[in-house]
């Protein structure tokens, strides 16, 4: 909520015009979200000290939002404090004219850099102090950057993401200004409350200049239109906070996250910019784990298919695409992903034959089900693991003792292959409950087979390491 | 029973089951809606006509006729499912038409009866000629007419039952209704319902015996009756022959009991069997069923055609106490009960089995019990099992004893098990009969088998009756549930939200005590207690007494003993070790509660503090962050003002405010730490019960909130260490309440969350925080209201709510829809916890409390 700008160029009050805010005044805007005024601590020839101090009213900016956000956090949040994107929209608003490099009384010190020192008392900053670094230093500023401790009362907490920033150099006015402008957001991670559209226009027009040297400009465009995007709040969020968690912890990305290989060989490359035109690129393994369950339903000549926890929709895709699948259903129990897979899908515009082959519903695997009656095969991929251990006897019940398709295939990472990846510790995904090695998952496969009356064998996905076998495991259940 | 004829009797008489698809028969004109509408219901007639006419706005539009019966067969197969007398008024002089007919009632397991008018074809070209909206070309009342003609002598073969009437008879008939034979709905017992017997005589007359029955005997000793002294009836759930040492003697005695109206009985697959066989067809000889022979063989020729008749006229099933109770050999699925069809007979016999055989050769059995979800208890005998365990509200009381298990009754209404052993091993099973692990008996072995519709349909509650759950507010609970609670077994119940007291007008305050004790007062309230509101994590504590109890009464069959779970069902403590250890400092704490309760197992409502415990994520991303923000920013705010004030500038009411708002976010960053404390396992944690949910037979949900403070101060005092107490103090709602206010202004000075008031009865008086309003109709009243303390509000409403400016828009809060969730949850909650009590079926648990997540989900202004 508050940004310092000093210059020590002489006369430093020249800073008034180039911001064309007169230093003895004191001069108020009103925004859709609060006041923002600007006044001068400072104004002497030696040093001049522009200060932008954002009153943000969180009342007025949670009626100011579209969608609506029925969490806590809508009222109880750092945005009264905190520099965040609100502070670079009054920015823009406030020193349009600075930003655009104009200067009606002093043009040549406009386009002329100048010594300057820009403070920001709580800048919210991803990755800390470091990253502030990052950001700033190539673009030739000094940084020092404090990180901000939680609370001081309670230091096993830790340190807040907040940094007191304060960066120092010779720039031109308008650079620093645009440059301030775009890294707010970019280094703040959380919501944004972005009102004006053209965002891709407003960066553009900002990172004329800089943005198109600086090593980091594929993650500052990035995090920057990215964050733009509002977090579409559901009803989770609510339940989330009933539960004393912060609202987006329900979150689950749609399963097809890996992480990095370091045998580029064994699985797929976890950054899509790492390794870009390389020859022949690996198959990423999600990939190879479709085509596997692909050849597997064709062998058990499993024409009715049914994706159970189909998540985003890649495999059902696959499914939809060939035509020897006649009939094809994916079920997840969430509404998020099942909302990705019918964009996936366009599930709404498939010509009628394409829509005749396809069901989508949301549901859950702890629940009998009808809708889960009348295929081929059920196909679990990378399923199980989000399951907790208890309730797994729900799900096979429910998969193996009702809907009883003919075929069962099932993935699941293989944990003794963990070791393979770089730099890995604990589960390859935040939401996995578990993950099992060969001996636990054939344990588990051969009891469930044999309770409910099913044949079993094991199918390696990915390159089969001798030491510790496939990143991925599948069971192929049979009767 | 095939009647076609044309009665020649002076008034024709039409039998009809109560439960049947009436097919009228008649070309056009020959006055079949008039019939109908003499003899049945306008709802009970599905007209052609009248579907045409819907499909097309033209009830002659023959283009329409396929659509129109695409209706047609819809309504009659809605009318059917749900067990309702229809009748089709349509031409249907085609055997094709009707044979659609014949085989949807089949469909439904109803018998379909065929009406014929068959009126000369004169009077229908009159009657049509007279009908102003139908223009019918002349030659189609013939052609309709040679139809009807032609396949009227086959009406017999498509039609069990089939009328045809002519001329004056169609005016005189009369309809009377049958009941089906099943249906002894007016039989109320109170009944032993006995499992298989096999011709085991001597076992039969010990349980009899045991239940109080007396014998009584023929001159050469052998039993031919029994009666109970309390008129108690006795049901026979079949198989009573075969494998075993007497089944003419168990026939005998059962015989006699049956005719002298002291049993009920339903037949076996092997009485079946042994019908067949005794009337000279070709039959297996097996199973025991050579013993059969053998036996009766020696007996008269005249016993030998009473036990024929007698076994050869059972009903396959039976409605009872109007229609609680329904028995058969088998069970029966809910679809079937007092239908009446072969398949309905066979599932009643044999049950169904899936196409598949185990280990032993035999075939499986489709477990239609655990997808039961009736409101009929179905006893069954049929599957011998070492213990009888209610699934859904069905119970198999067949333990074998043939086989040298137990000969079982199962008392009803009581629902208590009397049992005898057998005296010997009188027929080696083919399968072990104790195969799986033999649990107490009565016990519920739940099948653990939820289904999706159990959660997607409104809740019927004792407190606000039908609680309806909208489909948006499902899905969402569905994910949590299933990704993240707890086995649906221990989550025996959510906590509901509640409503905070009527908003302040006093200067400061958004919530005062003065507004929750007006509110009572205005409902007619006289007495409150206002209990302490600890603040840190709701939580539910299941803790049953053993294992065993466990197992028995929750179906745990993982050693688990019980659940420490959050408001939205996840796991307090992320592995079970821990959860176990704090189970046992509970059930220690507990321990003459359970004995004092007469319960294995009970529920606590509590608070888990500190929130820091598990709410630590949330205090970091968002309590402590926002703090820490203010304390970066703030002070440097103040300091460049008051440079810019010393430079002259105007900005002192800017810094005022400024400098304001740095003091409220330390108040804020006071108000949040207070309820955090490092915690190790379970050192510094603090347990606060408030509530004595349920134990076994009994929800305790509405008993006066004083005995719960008393129970929750024994916990306390039992185990300081781990139990916090929780401070109340009584208020008489006509007397002064000074002292109540400044109760909670201590209480919420020193940091304390607020309290909870919550309606007593009068003093001395019942249970209920529903008091009669002067009507004298039960009105409801909010179960409490919370009335949270001015610093508390701080998390809630933000550091500078207590600002003026802010307070004034604050008060403007409305308060309906979160009054209104929070007794819908709590009626829900309520539910739950009568059903668990109860023993009912964990699917009508689930239900209930699945509802309490789902409505969580609705959108209501969550400050509240």
């Amino acid at each position: 909520m508050l940004l310092t700008i000093t210059t020590t160029v002489r006369p430093a009050t020249d800073l008034g015009y180039l911001l064309v805010k007169h230093p003895d005044r004191v001069q108020t805007f009103a925004q859709s979200f609060g006041t923002a005024h600007v006044f001068y601590p400072d104004a002497s020839p030696g040093r001049c000290t522009a200060a932008l101090l954002l009153d943000v009213d969180p009342i007025k900016l949670a009626k100011a939002r579209k969608t609506p956000d029925l969490s806590l956090g809508q009222y109880v949040n750092d945005r009264p404090y905190a520099a965040s994107s609100l502070l670079a929209s009054a920015m823009a608003s406030v020193f349009r004219t600075a930003m655009r490099g104009a200067s009606r009384d002093r043009a040549e010190l406009a386009a002329t850099p100048i010594p300057l020192e820009i403070t920001l008392p709580a800048l919210p900053c991803r990755g800390g102090p470091e990253a502030a670094r990052r950001l700033f230093e190539p673009l030739g500023w000094r940084v020092t950057a404090r990180p901000v401790p939680l609370d001081p009362e309670f230091p096993q907490w830790g340190d807040s993401r907040y940094v007191t920033l304060t960066i120092e150099g010779e720039l031109k006015l308008s650079d620093a200004l645009n440059q301030v402008y775009v890294l707010l957001p970019v280094l703040d991670d959380s919501k944004h409350y972005w009102i004006a559209p053209d965002e891709v226009d407003k960066l553009i027009r900002a990172g004329e200049g800089w943005l198109a040297a600086h090593p980091e400009r594929g993650r500052i465009t990035r995090r920057y239109l990215a964050n733009r995007r509002g977090l579409v709040r559901t009803a989770l969020a609510r339940l989330a906070e009933a539960d004393d968690r912060p609202d987006d912890a329900l979150d689950r990305d749609p399963i097809d996250e890996e992480p990095v290989a370091s045998d580029p060989t064994a699985a797929e490359p976890g950054d899509a910019e790492a390794g870009t035109e390389a020859a022949a690129p690996p198959v990423p393994l999600a990939e190879r784990r479709i085509q596997t369950v692909l050849d597997v339903l064709r062998a058990e000549e499993a024409r009715r298919v049914i994706d159970l926890g189909c998540g985003s929709g890649r495999l059902l895709s696959r499914l939809l695409q060939d035509p020897y699948f006649r009939f094809v259903a994916g079920a997840d129990v969430s509404p998020r992903a099942m909302m990705i897979a019918q964009r996936r899908l366009r599930a709404d515009r498939l010509p009628q034959a394409q829509e005749e082959r396809l069901s989508l519903f949301t549901a859950a695997l702890t629940y009998a089900d009808d809708r889960f009656h009348g295929y081929d095969a059920a196909v679990l991929m990378e399923v199980i693991e989000h399951v907790d251990v208890p309730r797994l006897p729900a799900v096979e019940r429910v998969v193996f003792g009702d809907a009883r398709p003919r075929v069962v295939v099932v993935t699941t990472p293989n944990a003794e292959h963990n070791v393979r990846y770089e730099g890995l510790t604990g589960f390859r995904h935040p939401d996995h409950r578990f993950e099992w090695t060969r001996a636990e998952f054939h344990a588990w496969a051969g009891r469930v087979a044999g309770a409910y009356g099913y044949q079993v064998r094991y199918v390696p996905v990915g390159d089969d390491d001798t030491e510790v076998g496939p990143p991925t495991q599948m069971g192929v259940f049979t009767r | 029973m095939t009647e076609l004829e044309s009665p020649d009797v002076k008034v024709p008489e039409l039998r009809i089951p109560e439960m049947a698809l009436v097919v009228l028969v008649g070309v056009s004109g020959s006055g079949k809606s008039y019939f109908a509408r003499r003899h049945f219901a306008p709802t009970q007639v599905v007209s052609s006509d009248h579907c045409r006419g819907v499909v097309s706005d033209d009830e002659n539009d023959q283009s329409a006729t396929a659509d129109a019966f695409d209706l047609l067969h819809y309504i009659v197969r809605k009318r059917l499912r749900r067990g309702l007398l229809t009748v089709v008024d349509a031409t249907n002089v085609q055997p094709r038409s009707r044979e659609q007919f014949v085989r949807i009632a089949k469909e439904h397991d109803v018998l379909a009866v065929a009406i014929v008018l068959d009126v000369p074809e004169s009077v229908a070209m009159e009657r049509n000629a007279a009908r102003t909206d139908r223009d019918l070309p002349g030659h189609v009342v013939p052609r309709q007419r040679r139809e009807l003609r032609r396949g009227l002598r086959g009406l017999h073969r498509e039609f069990k039952r089939a009328y045809v009437l002519r001329d004056e008879e169609i005016d005189r008939a009369v309809i009377t209704y049958e009941r089906p034979w099943s249906d002894r709905r007016h039989l109320t017992g109170p009944f032993d319902l006995i499992g298989d017997v096999h011709g085991c005589r001597a076992e039969l007359e010990d349980l009899l015996t045991e239940l109080g029955y007396a014998i009584e005997r023929d001159p050469l000793g052998r039993p031919v009756g029994a009666a109970h002294p309390g008129g108690r009836t006795a049901v026979f759930l079949g198989d009573l022959v075969d494998r075993g040492p007497d089944t003419p003697g168990v026939l005998r005695l059962v015989m006699g009991m049956v005719a002298a109206g002291a049993a009920l009985c339903v037949p076996g697959n092997h009485e079946n069997k042994l019908v067949r066989a005794l009337k000279g067809r070709r039959v297996t000889v097996g199973h025991g069923l050579a013993e059969s022979l053998e036996q009766l063989g020696n007996e008269p020729e005249e016993f030998r055609e009473a036990a024929l008749a007698f076994m050869d006229g059972l009903v396959s099933h039976l409605v009872l106490d109007a229609g609680r109770l329904v028995v058969a050999h088998a069970g029966l699925k809910e679809a079937y009960h007092g239908r009446a069809s072969g398949r309905v007979r066979s599932f009643a016999l044999y049950g169904e089995t899936t196409g598949e055989t185990d280990e032993y050769g035999l075939p499986v059995r489709y477990p239609w019990a655990n997808d039961y979800r009736g409101d009929a208890v179905v006893v069954y005998g049929h599957t011998p099992v070492p213990e009888p365990e209610w699934v859904n509200n069905t119970l198999c009381v067949d333990t074998g004893c043939v086989f040298g298990g137990r000969l079982t009754a199962l008392r009803y209404p009581e629902k208590s098990l009397v049992s005898v052993p057998a005296h010997e091993v009188w027929y080696e099973p083919v399968r072990p009969l104790a195969a799986e692990a033999a649990a107490a008996p009565g016990s519920h072995r739940e099948s653990g088998v939820l289904r999706v519709t159990d959660v997607r349909e409104a809740v019927e509650t004792r407190l606000m009756g039908r609680v309806n759950v909208r489909d948006e507010n499902v899905w969402p609970a569905l994910e949590v549930m299933s990704r993240f609670g707890v086995d649906p077994r221990w989550l025996v119940y959510l906590p509901p939200t509640m409503a905070p007291a009527p908003t302040s007008a006093l200067d400061g305050y958004l919530e005062h005590p003065a507004e929750a004790f007006a509110a009572y007062r205005r409902q007619g309230v006289a007495r409150v207690v206002c209990e302490e509101k600890h603040m840190g994590s709701r939580a539910v504590v299941v803790v049953a007494r053993d294992e065993r109890v466990a197992a028995d009464r929750f179906g745990a069959d993982d050693g688990t003993t019980g659940a420490v779970y959050t408001r939205t069902g996840r796991a307090f403590f992320p592995d079970p070790a821990t959860t176990e250890e704090f189970l046992a400092r509970v059930r220690a704490a507990a321990g003459g509660l359970f004995t004092d309760l007469e319960t294995g197992w009970l529920v606590l409502d509590c608070e888990l503090m500190p929130w820091s415990a598990k709410a630590v994520e949330l205090l970091r991303t968002q309590y402590a962050a926002t703090g820490a923000a203010a304390r970066a920013a703030l002070p440097m705010a103040a300091g460049v003002l008051d440079r810019a004030a010393a430079r002259g500038l105007g900005v002192a009411a800017l810094r005022d405010r400024v400098v304001r708002r740095s003091a409220n976010a330390e108040l804020f960053r006071d108000a949040y730490a207070r309820y955090c404390w490092p915690t190790e396992g379970l050192k510094g944690l603090r347990l606060a019960p408030f509530q004595v949910l349920a134990g076994e037979g009994r929800s305790y949900a509405e008993r006066d909130h004083l005995w719960h403070l008393e129970v929750a101060g024994r916990l306390a005092a039992a185990d300081e260490e781990l139990f916090a107490p929780t401070r109340s103090h009584v208020l008489d709602l006509n007397g002064d309440e000074s002292a109540a206010v400044a109760w909670w202004t201590e209480l919420t000075a020193a940091g304390g969350e607020g309290m909870v008031v919550k309606p007593l009865p009068p003093d001395g008086g019942g249970a209920g925080p529903a008091p009669a309003g002067p009507d004298g109709e039960r009105r409801l009243v909010q179960p409490g209201l919370k009335c949270r303390g001015r610093e508390y509000l701080r998390i809630i409403y933000g550091p500078d709510y207590t600002e003026p400016e802010h307070l004034e828009r604050l008060r403007q809060r409305s308060l309906g829809r979160k009054r209104s969730l929070a007794m819908r949850e709590y009626a829900l909650g309520l539910e739950a916890l009568d059903r668990l009590a109860a023993g009912e079926p964990l699917w009508r648990v689930h239900q209930a409390v699945f509802g309490v997540l789902a409505l969580e989900s609705e959108p209501v202004d969550p400050r509240l």
